[in-house]
């Protein structure tokens, strides 16, 4: 185990900007991959994919939800669509993924960035907090969010070329420290330790999922051991490493940059109680309020998602 | 035979696949005990000009890659998609009778999934004319000369979402797209006049860039003339997507359902469906 894993802080980027790298490599392999945006190519970071592929770019300007259905019917037609957006502009235009992408059960790869409240100074309006709630609802709708640049590269190599289905990916607008080395691979539907301890385990997913091993390495100086599993697929959960990280470890805790309704804490939430397993959670989130503006530091600290205040919080948890 | 004896006999022709399709539309309706008459019937005599005069399709593989598609993007006028379906062969007649039933392929409004050959799932107003865009953006990516065909509500179209494909279609002049609004004047509500009113909906469309038609949507004369204008190829820069408003009676062929917006989303009795085929075999 861990052979993949490569710590380095020195080293980031932001998960926007590894996706928008892997599509441009892609385009050549993958003819029938094709990418939708609505005025935020440049955000988005699908704008590499446009400049090279500019006959399979369709700039759909501000208007979402043409997008969603355009890249439906693109995909009833063979193609491989990546539609990108803002997170919570895309998901905002539910009732159309619900029905052109989900309920067709097509091939579409629907790309939110600037998730949760890194995204700093924007403020709320800006910010995707429930959007994982809402495609997690969705059957046959796949939600994944990676935890640094490597595993957003072998993700989106993935989705371009295997996967049946729709599927949400977020991604993030801030650096993202890097944890993994050139080997390792994205395995859908597959949690990834990241640490084994035996007494605490946090999950986590996106950009918490660094804060949550800078945590557990402050516990350990408290004597605690601690796992850390990165949950890059919601959806569908791990369970199977779920349980048996649940029944094998004292408290459980998990972190996500989202709101704690519906997203990784509900998830795990709804593993740990149909499986009778009473393993005792805390859940670290957004904890169901909006966000506002800041740095993302600021508000990192403020909401409780910082290393120290996710250190703090699970400490309190495991002496009480 | 003369080139207008045979154009009256292909009218005759079409005309009596629409009564059969407003026959099966009244028949499934009534079975399933609920449903949509109204908006089928507006529909019918488009219905029978795309699936037995216009479009290339075949039956016997529908899934053939270059077929035209077909947009129902009103979806709850699925009984009169149905009725054409099951008249051209895409599946036994008898099935009509399983609308609405659990574990039919004939959902309450189409279901792409349990019903592959239905293009796109749609129910939902204002969506299909996206998904109709995105197929014809496909077509004219591989090149292929298919045409995508895109029934609309006039009620649908206070959709939002329908005017952002409006500005787009035209941006990637998509003249490979054909959109045809089934101007009936009826919805849930009320008068379309009352409820929100689309006039004037044709300068709405030019105003949108769009190659627009206005016809009589009862007339096979003026359908037919109106899909095939659209058909042909415009040369240079100009290529635009296609516009038909197909001025229609709500309910039309069944004189107590004809403009009375009753009819828009109730299930006739049997002594109704039968009083009403009554009425469409007499014309």
């Amino acid at each position: 185990m861990k052979n993949y894993l490569k710590i380095n802080p020195g080293n980031q980027k932001a998960s926007r900007a590894a996706f928008g790298e892997a599509l441009v490599h892609l385009g050549e392999k993958h003819p029938e991959i094709v990418v939708l945006d609505a005025d935020l190519s440049v955000s988005t970071k699908s704008i590499g994919f446009a400049k090279k592929f500019p006959d399979r770019f369709f700039q759909m300007g501000i208007a979402e939800a043409n997008m969603i259905g355009t890249a439906a019917g693109l995909a009833l037609s063979g193609k491989t669509p990546f539609l990108c957006s803002f997170g919570c502009f895309v998901v905002g235009r539910f009732e159309t993924i619900r029905i052109s992408i989900a309920y067709n059960q097509v091939n579409a790869r629907i790309i939110g960035t600037h998730a949760g409240l890194g995204i700093g100074e924007d403020g709320y309006t800006q910010m995707a907090l429930e959007d994982i709630a809402l495609m997690r609802s969705l059957p046959g709708m796949g939600v994944l969010q990676p935890a640094d640049a490597i595993e957003t590269q072998s993700m989106i190599e993935y989705l371009a070329g295997h996967h049946k289905g729709p599927v949400y990916v977020r991604l993030t607008r801030q650096n993202l420290v890097s944890l993994f080395n050139e080997d390792y691979e994205f395995h859908y539907g597959k949690g990834v330790l990241l640490k084994e301890g035996k007494d605490v385990a946090f999950f986590a997913t996106g950009g918490v999922v660094y804060n949550s091993y800078l945590a557990a390495e402050q516990l350990e100086k408290k004597g605690i051991s601690p796992t850390v599993v990165n949950i890059h697929t919601l959806k569908p959960i791990d369970e199977e490493l779920i349980i048996h990280v649940a029944k094998s470890h004292k408290q459980l805790v998990t972190v996500e940059d989202h709101n704690i309704i519906g997203g990784l804490g509900s998830a795990v939430s709804e593993v740990l109680a149909e499986n009778g397993i009473g393993t005792p959670l805390l859940r670290i989130g957004v904890e169901d309020i909006y966000g506002e503006s800041g740095t993302a530091e600021d508000l990192y600290e403020k909401y409780g998602l910082s290393s120290n205040k996710i250190y703090e919080k699970t400490l309190q948890f495991f002496q009480s | 035979m003369t080139k207008s004896a045979q154009t009256s006999e292909l009218y005759k022709k079409l005309e009596t696949i629409a009564r059969d399709l407003r026959i099966l539309a009244l028949k499934m309706i009534t079975e399933a005990k609920s449903g949509h008459p109204g908006g089928s019937l507006s529909a019918a005599d488009m219905m029978a000009a795309l699936f037995f005069h216009t479009m290339s399709h075949d039956p016997k593989n529908p899934l053939w890659e270059n077929r035209d598609r077909f947009v129902l993007s009103k979806g709850h006028g699925c009984p009169i998609l149905y009725a054409a379906m099951a008249k051209a062969g895409y599946f036994p007649e008898e099935e009509i009778y399983t609308l609405r039933k659990v574990n039919s392929r004939l959902q309450g409004h189409p279901d792409h999934v349990r019903f592959p050959f239905i293009e796109t799932s749609s129910g939902s107003l204002g969506q299909g004319l996206s998904v109709a865009q995105g197929m014809a953006l496909a077509a004219k990516l591989n090149q292929k000369k298919y045409k995508i065909y895109c029934l609309l509500g006039d009620g649908e179209i206070q959709e939002g979402q329908v005017w952002e494909a409006a500005m787009s279609a035209p941006k990637f002049q998509l003249d490979n797209l054909i959109a045809i609004v089934d101007a009936n004047n009826g919805q849930i509500d009320g008068h379309t006049r009352d409820v929100m009113d689309l006039d004037p909906l044709k300068k709405k469309w030019d105003a949108f860039n769009w190659d627009v038609q206005e016809i009589n949507g009862h007339e096979f004369s003026e359908i037919l003339t109106a899909l095939d204008r659209a058909q042909l190829e415009r040369q240079g820069h100009h290529k635009k997507p296609h516009m038909i408003i197909a001025n229609t009676v709500k309910g039309k062929g069944v004189s107590f359902m004809e403009n009375n917006i009753e009819w828009h989303g109730v299930a006739p009795t049997s002594q109704q469906r039968d009083k009403a085929i009554e009425e469409l075999l007499k014309d």
